[in-house]
């Protein structure tokens, strides 16, 4: 029969079901905001779950206070036209005593994306955060279930998970646990870029080319997003046509050169791409088993 | 490599976009025992359709020279056995989740781990999957393990299974063997009912007919197993069977819109369709399919959508709505076939909250007809499950629920078992049989209602859970609360966990099993009394939390008050006022409480009573004042 759903409806559906699960079985739930290509995704389906009504819950941005400026002149104008809730929490105690990704490395992530997290959603009294993770990402989050399990300490303990069947998923929780919700976990790069291309959903522009200022620092193109980016001894930046695959703290996020500065051009790269995504974040390589060990630490 | 690699060269944009419409999704698991090649094999596949870039190749390179086991060829294993503790051991531990695409299908891989304690983790991946892939080693052929795994993708619904006889390499190609294996297989799975089962012969290391046939088996003529995931037909009829929908959430931004939200789980619909509510048999007319895309004129299943009705009736989250001409069964009492998923085992009479569709009910297995044997398939009887179990179970709910056979729907046949306190996913079931009638058990209406009764007796009637450790005083409290209240010229009774077990209980012994049991009965006799207007005192140890809020849920809501005697262990121990704890201490009693029988404390009790602060008598008197402050006497 012609009913017969294609690739990305599948997907689509599948992510609104989930969305409309937590709605029904929590609490207290809210949409973990990053204002990256996967939030723009997620945002659309959280719409499209819940349409004609608006989300019955709100959005929370963890602002480290080094995001590109486009990223927040992007999520604000998002949350005007859309008429959303927004909540941004920034680790204030972090901010005041100077952490910055140029000092402080792996130790800033943990400060002021981890710990403000946790904080916020403490403070709120969250029970269910949705986040836009994908399985295809990286490999430990291959195996993160769609509902994942936090202790009251907000801890990710992978060989503690519900498993999860066909469709059903088990939401209960006890007074101070926690659930991450990742309703994308089955879309891969390739899904997000064609379902924004159907779409033409807004992203934020830096993921378009254009002549930005870029310097190189070991081999990672880093565009140079305000005066706060501390070059090193021999350093100029050049203006080079570029663009982002992956958006994140703007000392910490590599771009790279591309002419893509359209949707249809962005996905004819995709289709050629020869590096994976998450190539272009510094906070990857830290250590070995990196991602594994900042989610057991409670990052997203 | 393969040389076949340049037939899946990218295509250019405009095909891609116009391919995509067409091209499905097909889910698979893969499973087989430990050193079968599993992760190898996915390795493979993600490598030949070129998934893998450049970056991840480039550290696979690496980590093949630091853990690798395939000398100086690439450790494909290590693609995707992500976990630290996985590498190290070199075994893979739980379900993970690959993705990879041809220009004909997506794909979404199950990677599920080889282990017997495991066996949960590949339910899981069974239960969305539409194909299995089962790896045997060649040299080993069948094993028990194959079996088992066979098995469990059938029980959770997959149709489709690929014996992968992985290794030919290592048998030298030989077409004997992979014809014995084939044919072992063939007889290992008769009974469990697959509707295809293709053999392929391979060597996932080499990529010998994982992408496209290879000159080594020249004997074999079918197709490789990449061509064969990608035009195999496992769409089930779900469009052509009946309509029906499960409501997630009720969509109401004003008084003018109400829209019942919720994913078609089998059939299509149309704008002016008639729909039932399965649980009250009222209907109505679809006045709209809202999707924030636009309204749609129709909608099949998998679809998730916004209906409106033509008029209003009463709809919540977890009614079904389906097509009238044909209903299904709303009942409170299945057969099921169970797996059991943790170590807590479990009990016959225990109350459970199962989640069906989006409907959450609590219940208890009422009987288990007979586990499974999952390498020999045979049908052994039990009285308990544990972890990994698989068996048939009778579930009777509390409330009636919407539901058909999981072999016509797994939407509305498949259903999770959670535990009431720790909330953790316990079972996985599969419905199999609807008792027929239990749809409609109407209790008998009786002439003279409990409130009669206990009006009669100027009093309301209540259960009076006494519990707490073996010689903390419960009886003795217990009595002096129903001398007060003879005293007060209420009436009531003792039910007294000894005496009973001379009597009504007297078949059960102390197994954790029996103390359920032994509760179960206890708490079904003070209902009755209940329900015969008296205010009965249940003086019973009861250890697990679990069975007293089972207990609980027989009442109405403040009727049920439990009374916890606090008294030390050390406390009892020295009073023991029948010398049991030194029987139990001389190890001549087994499974007491307290001593090698956990006691679970009540986390919140109606009345929390301290022996070592007040005497026996002040207690009771304590107890008849919650009594009158709940209005239950005068």
């Amino acid at each position: 029969m012609s009913d017969r759903l294609s690739h990305l409806k599948r997907l689509e559906n599948e992510s609104i079901h989930i969305i409309r699960e937590v709605a029904a079985e929590c609490q207290a739930p809210v949409f973990l905001y990053s204002i990256g290509k996967d939030s723009s995704v997620l945002l659309d389906l959280i719409l499209k779950a819940f349409h004609p009504s608006l989300p019955p819950f709100p959005m929370l941005h963890i602002d480290t206070g080094w995001k590109f400026r486009e990223m927040i002149a992007f999520r604000d104008a998002t949350v005007r036209r859309l008429g959303l809730d927004l909540i941004v929490h920034t680790n204030e105690e972090g901010r005041r005593q100077g952490i910055n990704p140029f000092d402080h490395g792996a130790f800033y992530t943990h400060t002021m994306k981890t710990e403000a997290l946790k904080a916020a959603l403490k403070l709120h009294g969250f029970d269910a955060a949705f986040g836009g993770a994908r399985r295809d990402e990286e490999k430990s989050r291959a195996k993160e279930r769609i509902f994942s399990f936090r202790t009251a300490n907000q801890e990710w303990d992978p060989k503690n998970q519900r498993p999860e069947f066909w469709h059903l998923y088990n939401g209960r929780i006890h007074k101070g646990e926690s659930i991450r919700v990742f309703p994308l976990s089955n879309w891969t790069e390739l899904d997000i870029w064609h379902y924004i291309m159907l779409h033409d959903l807004p992203i934020v522009p830096l993921y378009f080319a254009a002549p930005r200022p870029v310097v190189v620092r070991d081999g990672t193109l880093i565009v140079v997003d305000d005066e706060r980016m501390r070059l090193e001894p021999g350093e100029t930046p050049e203006q080079r046509v570029v663009r982002f695959r992956s958006l994140g703290c703007y000392p910490l996020t590599g771009a790279h050169e591309s002419s893509a500065a359209t949707l249809p051009e962005i996905v004819a790269e995709m289709l050629i791409a020869r590096t994976s995504e998450r190539g272009g974040r510094l906070i990857d390589r830290d250590e070995k088993d990196s991602m594994e060990k900042k989610k057991r630490e409670g990052y997203f | 490599m393969s040389s076949d690699l340049a037939a899946r060269e990218p295509l250019p944009l405009e095909q891609f976009l116009a391919r995509q419409e067409q091209i499905g999704l097909l889910r698979f698991l893969t499973c087989g025992s430990v050193d079968d090649g599993k992760s190898t094999l996915i390795g493979r596949l993600l490598y030949d359709t070129k998934l893998i870039f450049d970056d991840q190749l480039a550290a696979l390179q690496r980590d093949s020279a630091r853990h690798g086991t395939a000398g100086e060829h690439i450790d494909f294993a290590l693609l995707v056995d992500g976990l630290e503790a996985e590498r190290e051991q070199g075994i893979t531990i739980d379900v993970a989740y690959r993705f990879f695409a041809t220009d004909r299908r997506r794909f979404i891989v199950a990677d599920t781990p080889g282990h017997e304690q495991y066996t949960r983790n590949m339910a899981t991946g069974a239960s969305n999957a539409d194909l299995a892939v089962v790896l045997v080693d060649a040299r080993h052929g069948v094993l028990s393990q194959t079996r088992r795994h066979s098995f469990i993708a059938a029980l959770l619904g997959i149709r489709h299974v690929v014996l992968a006889v992985n290794k030919i390499d290592l048998v030298d190609f030989s077409e004997a063997r992979f014809a014995e294996i084939r044919a072992d297989y063939a007889r290992a799975v008769e009974s469990l009912g697959f509707s295809s089962m293709v053999a392929i012969p391979l060597s996932a290391r080499f990529g010998d007919n994982v992408i496209s046939a290879s000159p080594q088996t020249p004997w074999y003529t079918g197709p490789s197993l990449l061509g064969h995931l990608e035009t195999v037909d496992v769409d089930a009829a779900a469009m052509v069977r009946p309509f029906r929908m499960p409501v997630q959430w009720v969509n109401r931004p004003n008084l003018d819109f109400r829209g019942y939200a919720g994913t078609i789980a089998a059939g299509t619909l149309r704008v002016g369709d008639r729909v039932a509510v399965a649980a009250s048999g009222r209907s109505s007319t679809i006045a709209r399919i809202v999707t924030m895309d636009g309204d749609l004129d129709r909608a099949g299943a998998g679809s998730a959508v916004t209906l409106t009705l033509a008029d209003q009736i009463d709809i919540s989250r977890g009614d079904v709505l389906t097509a009238p001409g044909a209903p299904v069964a709303v009942a409170d009492k299945f057969d099921a076939h169970v797996v059991w998923l943790t170590e807590q085992r479990l009990f016959p009479g225990r109350s459970y909250l199962f989640k069906l569709a989006t409907r959450t009910v609590s219940g208890t297995v009422t009987h288990i007809r007979h586990r499974i044997d999952v390498n020999t398939f045979a049908e052994v009887p039990a009285a308990t499950l544990g972890m990994n179990d698989v068996a048939r179970i009778g579930v009777s709910l509390i409330a009636p629920v919407a539901m058909e056979r999981f072999a016509d729907s797994r939407e509305l046949g498949g259903f999770i078992i959670i535990d009431r306190l720790t909330n953790a996913t316990v079972g996985v079931g599969m419905v199999e049989a609807i008792t027929p009638g239990s749809t409609n058990i109407v209790w008998h209406d009786m002439a003279v209602d409990k409130d009669a009764r206990a009006a009669l007796k100027g009093q309301r009637p209540a259960a009076l859970w006494f519990t707490g450790l073996s010689g903390a005083g419960k009886s003795t409290i217990a009595n002096l609360v129903d001398r007060k209240l003879h005293a007060l010229g209420r009436h009531s009774y003792i039910l007294d966990g000894d005496n009973v077990r001379h009597g009504l209980n007297r078949d059960l012994g102390f197994s954790e099993a029996d103390r359920v049991e032994n509760i179960r009965r206890a708490a079904e006799a003070a209902r009755l009394m209940v329900d015969a207007g008296l205010i009965v005192m249940v003086s019973f140890i009861s250890p697990y939390r679990s069975d007293r809020e089972a207990a609980r849920e027989r009442f109405d809501a403040g009727e049920f008050i439990e009374v916890f005697i606090d008294t030390p262990i050390d406390e009892c121990r020295r009073r023991d006022p029948k010398g049991l704890y030194a029987r139990a201490d001389a190890g001549q009693i087994r499974n007491f409480t307290g001593v090698d029988a956990p006691y679970e404390h009540p986390a919140s009790p109606e009345l929390h009573l301290l022996t070592t602060e007040a005497d026996a008598d002040t207690l009771a008197d304590r107890v008849i004042e919650e009594l009158r402050r709940r209005g239950l006497i005068a």
